[in-house]
């Protein structure tokens, strides 16, 4: 090492005093701009030390003189969000049937609530969009086993399906396999009765003298519940077996296992969970998926045509998009 | 610290022209990781400067007053002549008014702008450079108050090696606010493009404004004097692409701002009386180097620095005209004459080349393209979106479901009421929750003015559609008009359970 400090003739600045074959390297000082600007953050990051949370310590924290706090805050907006919805939940509560159908500015609030509400609730067994799966029940057609009008929506929603609930909606098929209530013979042929009363007959072709077998053991046994002719009976939750839509399946082998297995599923109630406003916006929202069905069973969903002159959908309409 | 030394003038009258000017950004004083010495300008007088002062005035003009222009819209819209509307999405620009998918309007007049500049350049060189850059206007500015303040060039560069007193801390103090009073004004003009201006002025000064506003009041701020107060030239030269570019997009023909050695040469002082013959015309005065905002002489030759102000011009002309020889020295002109008059031939300007023909068709076409676009603009456009989940409902008699968000656009400013028919796959029809359908099945649906209206369909497909993916149309049709509007989209049906 050098102790005379020499200078670089063409820069004018000392170097290092390093060689490395030849290569001397400069001792160019930092940019001024830049050093400023370190001193700075250093002074500021101490400010920041003080004021705002900063140290872990063995058991928590610094807090910081301020006390600022992102649990809080977040805490804080929520709060300010609920207060800010609390009205329009007001309404939506308290909002009939009539007021519900001719309100676009609560239509869309209990929509918009309610997908928000059933992507975080319901979606997980039933879909999004109300899609179903198998052993839970499509939301977006027309086929309902407790009754698809708003008010049997909301009241499936508050007191769910053997949920635990005083009033929950109850119904129990029994496993007629598993319990040895029919023989394997008996089902096979009550099988092919039940594909000859759906609409599935086209596609599965029963089997005439099984069907016609299987007719007596269905008048014994399933008739009580699913009525004679396969329509279903909603007060004791018994699916109709006239359609072509099966909860557990719609193959002849599906369909066996259902009688033998008599399954049932659990849906919780949610009067705990949610406000009356919030039910009614989640049943809203399944009500109008598509296959709700209006209050008054007189009304047809598909108005007859030759309405005239035609009036106006209330259309949404948002003010930008 | 000044490139320039102020030596004593000599009391020899002849020598009165001669300015100790040095081109501090020429090639010959271009060294790697050399400092910066700052310019200091002189003033000229001219036919080109005043074209630069009448530039300055109208687009600063331009820039400060377009926003405070009003413009009727009616009761729906803003009635600011230009804005850019983020909030609401929409951009106005006077009885235009644009949505967002419209943005390739923006792109139409980029491509106009690209060409704009291209044909200036083929034609008349760096014009936009020399007069119309805002970093050219805002600087010239910046200049102007500097030499009102400080003086002009000889002053200033006396300023500059005085030491500090309390005159030169007046001077500076007061060049520097009143800089930063003009950053403030750019930053401040600039965000009233985005918001009513009489409102956002209240709001500034009183303090009710975004962070944003200011945010971006004080970032425009800040460049504005950085940029134009103490970067000027090395913006040009280091920070802007155009001066690469421009070497591709000029050529021999194209007019720029030339020293006419075949004039001039060779240079050398003159006496007073002094005979012209065997000389150029050239005094050597320097009064073009000292009067270039860039720091070059120009009698070197075309340079990536010269940004064709024309300053070199009004000083050269002014010169000639004491010493009695023609003006022109140095004027716009082309490599090209100036090798045919060494060559002892007439001179020509080519205007006319397949460079600038191509251009300017361009131009037209492209803007014949937009015109056409604005003038036959659909006021009414329909979006589908198809559900995703589930992608089709199968109903207890055996029909099938696909359920749509419908998304009428309505850009004209009144109220429409519309039909929407589904077509493309026989025996679908639409249903519609609480809506109503008129004798063909078509939804009526009312769509408020300048706004999207919102509209959920269910088309169902008797039983028996064939599973897959069947192509269908939603067209849309204004009961009070001729407009209409249609939208593909896809009807999906599942095989059986």
């Amino acid at each position: 090492m050098a102790n005379k400090v020499e200078r670089d003739e063409v820069t004018g600045t000392d170097t290092t005093g390093h060689e490395w074959d030849g290569v001397k390297e400069l001792d160019t000082p930092l940019p001024r701009w830049w050093l400023y600007i370190f001193y700075t953050s250093i002074v500021v990051a101490i400010v920041y030390w003080v004021l705002m949370p900063a140290w872990p310590l063995l058991n928590g924290y610094t807090r910081g003189v301020l006390g600022f706090s992102d649990r809080v805050n977040v805490a804080a907006d929520v709060g300010e969000m609920r207060a800010a919805r609390a009205p329009m939940f007001e309404r939506l509560a308290h909002a009939s049937a009539s007021d519900l159908a001719t309100d676009p500015e609560l239509q869309e609030f209990a929509r918009a609530a309610g997908e928000s509400v059933f992507g975080d609730n319901c979606q997980t067994c039933h879909g999004a969009g109300g899609a179903g799966a198998p052993g839970y029940p499509v939301l977006a057609d027309d086929v309902w086993i407790w009754g698809g009008s708003m008010d049997e929506i909301e009241q499936t929603l508050r007191v769910g399906v053997r949920s635990g609930h005083p009033d929950a909606r109850f119904s129990q098929m029994p496993a007629f396999g598993r319990d040895n209530l029919l023989q394997p013979r008996q089902i096979a042929d009550v099988t092919e009765h039940v594909i000859a009363l759906s609409s599935a007959r086209a596609r599965l072709h029963p089997d005439a003298g099984a069907a016609a077998r299987g007719a007596l053991v269905y008048q014994e046994q399933c008739a009580v519940c699913h009525g004679p002719t396969g329509a279903g009976d909603r007060n004791v939750g018994a699916p109709s077996l006239q359609d072509d839509l099966w909860l557990y399946g719609g193959t002849r082998e599906e369909i066996r296992r259902q009688i033998e297995l008599g399954r049932g599923g659990v849906m919780p109630s949610w009067e705990g969970r949610f406000d009356e406003g919030t039910r009614r916006a989640l049943a809203y929202y399944v009500h109008q998926m598509g296959g709700g069905e209006p209050d008054r069973p007189a009304e047809p969903v598909v108005p007859p045509p030759a309405v005239n002159p035609p009036t106006p959908v209330a259309a949404n309409a948002a003010p930008q998009d | 610290m000044g490139s320039v030394t102020l030596i004593p003038r000599p009391p020899k009258p002849e020598d009165v022209h001669t300015i100790d000017a040095r081109a501090v950004n020429s090639k010959a004083a271009r060294a790697l990781y050399k400092k910066r010495e700052q310019i200091y300008p002189k003033l000229v007088s001219g036919t080109f400067r005043n074209v630069k002062w009448a530039a300055m005035v109208v687009l600063l003009a331009i820039y400060y007053v377009t926003p405070w222009l009003r413009w009727d819209r009616g009761d729906f819209r803003p009635d600011q002549a230009v804005l850019i509307d983020f909030e609401g999405r929409r951009f106005y620009f006077f009885f235009i008014e644009l949505w967002p998918q419209e943005v390739y309007y923006i792109t139409g007049l980029l491509i106009l702008a690209a060409f704009g500049i291209f044909l200036s350049s083929a034609l008349f060189g760096r014009v936009w450079c020399g007069y119309a850059c805002p970093q050219t206007v805002w600087t010239d500015l910046y200049i102007y108050v500097e030499r009102w303040i400080e003086g002009d060039r000889n002053e200033r560069m006396r300023l500059a090696k005085a030491p500090w007193s309390l005159s030169k801390w007046r001077k500076k103090v007061a060049k520097h606010s009143v800089w930063l009073l003009i950053a403030a004004a750019t930053g401040g003009a600039w965000v009233f493009y985005f918001a009513d201006a009489p409102t956002l002025t209240r709001e500034i000064f009183t303090g009710q404004a975004s962070a944003a506003v200011y945010m971006f009041i004080g970032l425009l701020t800040f460049t504005t004097y950085a940029l134009a107060g103490t970067m000027r030239e090395q913006v040009c030269t280091y920070m802007c692409p155009w001066p690469r570019i421009q070497a591709a997009m000029t050529d021999q023909d194209a007019l720029s701002v030339t020293y006419r050695l075949d004039r001039g040469e060779p240079r050398g002082p003159h006496k007073k009386g002094a005979s012209w013959e065997g000389r150029g015309d050239c005094i050597d005065c320097n009064a073009c180097v000292a009067a270039c905002p860039q720091g070059i002489d120009i009698r070197d030759g075309d340079q990536l620095e010269c940004i064709n102000c024309a300053l070199c011009i009004d000083a050269c002309d002014d010169i000639m005209r004491k010493v009695g020889r023609p003006t022109g020295l140095i004027a716009y002109d082309t490599h090209l004459n100036v090798e045919r008059r060494q060559r002892k031939e007439a001179t020509r300007f080519a205007f006319v080349r397949p460079r600038t023909v191509l251009y300017a068709t361009l131009m037209v076409l492209v803007g014949a393209i937009m015109l056409y676009q604005l003038a036959n603009r659909s006021t009414l456009d329909l979006n589908v979106i198809r559900d995703r989940s589930p992608p089709f409902v199968r109903l207890a008699d055996g029909s099938m479901r696909n359920d749509f968000a419908l998304k009428l656009i309505n850009m004209a400013p009144r109220t429409r009421r519309v039909a929407i028919a589904v077509s493309g796959l026989s025996g679908a029809h639409i249903i519609v929750q609480g809506g109503v359908l008129d004798a063909d099945g078509r939804v009526i649906a009312e769509a408020r003015p300048d706004s999207v209206a919102n509209v959920r369909v269910h088309v169902v497909v008797p039983a028996g559609a064939e599973p897959g993916s069947h192509p269908i149309r939603f067209v849309l049709d204004d009961l009070d008009s001729n407009d209409s509007a249609e939208s593909a989209s896809a009807f999906l049906a599942g095989s059986p359970p």
